[in-house]
């Protein structure tokens, strides 16, 4: 497994972890209240595990499976790039909500997603092809 | 494909179609004058989706395609992954029966449930973090 791969799915299981914690605390309190300050965690659930979770494994596993140039997977910049924007992303706009931050936060924090899934589309799109086209691109 | 993941894969298919089954009511329940008690299925529905469904099938496949553990046990150790199918299912179903007769009767006992469903499901999340983790590594 490469190691944007390694980072991308770790990143990913530590969101599952906490967004999890966070799910289980609310569906905790929502049976057997024990403060009502817990709801502020939703926002923050929710990102992790949309976002965090499952959109960050699957960009992990899409680096690690896309068709190659041979050996070569193309640039990797792109990758961290995407990995440090979709992070950071998720953390502004999980904690925003949670911290009861400025909107602008949130939009900032939106604003680093999309630069993310940018990032990471154009490193993958030339990757998208038949396997034949390996060798046409290498030239 | 090993049999466990076979077990997680048709298991998500038949919470991917129970959820959407529980959309078409959350949709229908104006039209037709259901009850109330379907109004609050709502997060019931996205549970089923997103635990039920996308979580379950990724947990699955990743059993399956994920680097080696090692040699002798090159997806782990196969009792803690069913550990992990019976603690997940076992929390869902327990939340998609609680929730509902919660928000309808606020007997106690749905509270203690629904408190048993969330650790169920956060036990089972923390088990495939720890459990999945060493196999998500380079060359």
């Amino acid at each position: 497994m490469p190691r944007p791969s390694v980072w991308l799915i770790r990143s990913a299981l530590i969101h599952l972890a906490l967004g999890f914690t966070f799910g289980g605390l609310l569906l905790w309190n929502k049976g057997m209240p024990i403060h009502p300050l817990l709801w502020r965690l939703l926002p923050a659930h929710m990102e992790f595990l949309l976002i965090g979770w499952t959109v960050q494994l699957a960009m992990g596993v899409g680096y690690w499976i896309m068709p190659r140039f041979y050996a070569y997977r193309g640039d990797v910049r792109p990758v961290w790039l995407a990995f440090v924007l979709l992070n950071g992303g998720v953390w502004l706009v999980g904690m925003s909500g949670t911290l009861a931050a400025p909107s602008w936060v949130i939009l900032a924090g939106r604003a680093c997603e999309l630069g993310a899934a940018a990032a990471f589309a154009a490193h993958t799109w030339p990757r998208v092809k038949p396997m034949a086209l390996a060798a046409t691109h290498r030239q | 494909m090993p049999f466990l993941t076979r077990l997680f894969v048709k298991t998500a298919l038949i919470y991917f179609v129970a959820a959407l089954l529980v959309g078409v009511l959350l949709a229908a329940r104006p039209v037709l004058g259901l009850s109330g008690v379907v109004a609050g299925l709502t997060p019931v529905y996205f549970h089923l989706l997103m635990v039920g469904w996308l979580t379950q099938l990724i947990l699955g496949v990743a059993h399956w395609m994920f680097p080696r553990f090692s040699r002798e046990a090159p997806r782990g150790r196969d009792w803690i992954t069913w550990t992990i199918f019976g603690l997940l299912n076992a929390g869902l179903l327990l939340r998609v029966f609680a929730e509902p007769a919660l928000n309808s009767s606020g007997a106690h006992m749905w509270g203690w449930l629904l408190v048993l469903a969330a650790l169920l499901q956060w036990v089972a999340g923390m088990a495939f973090v720890v459990h999945l983790w060493p196999r998500v590594r380079g060359h």
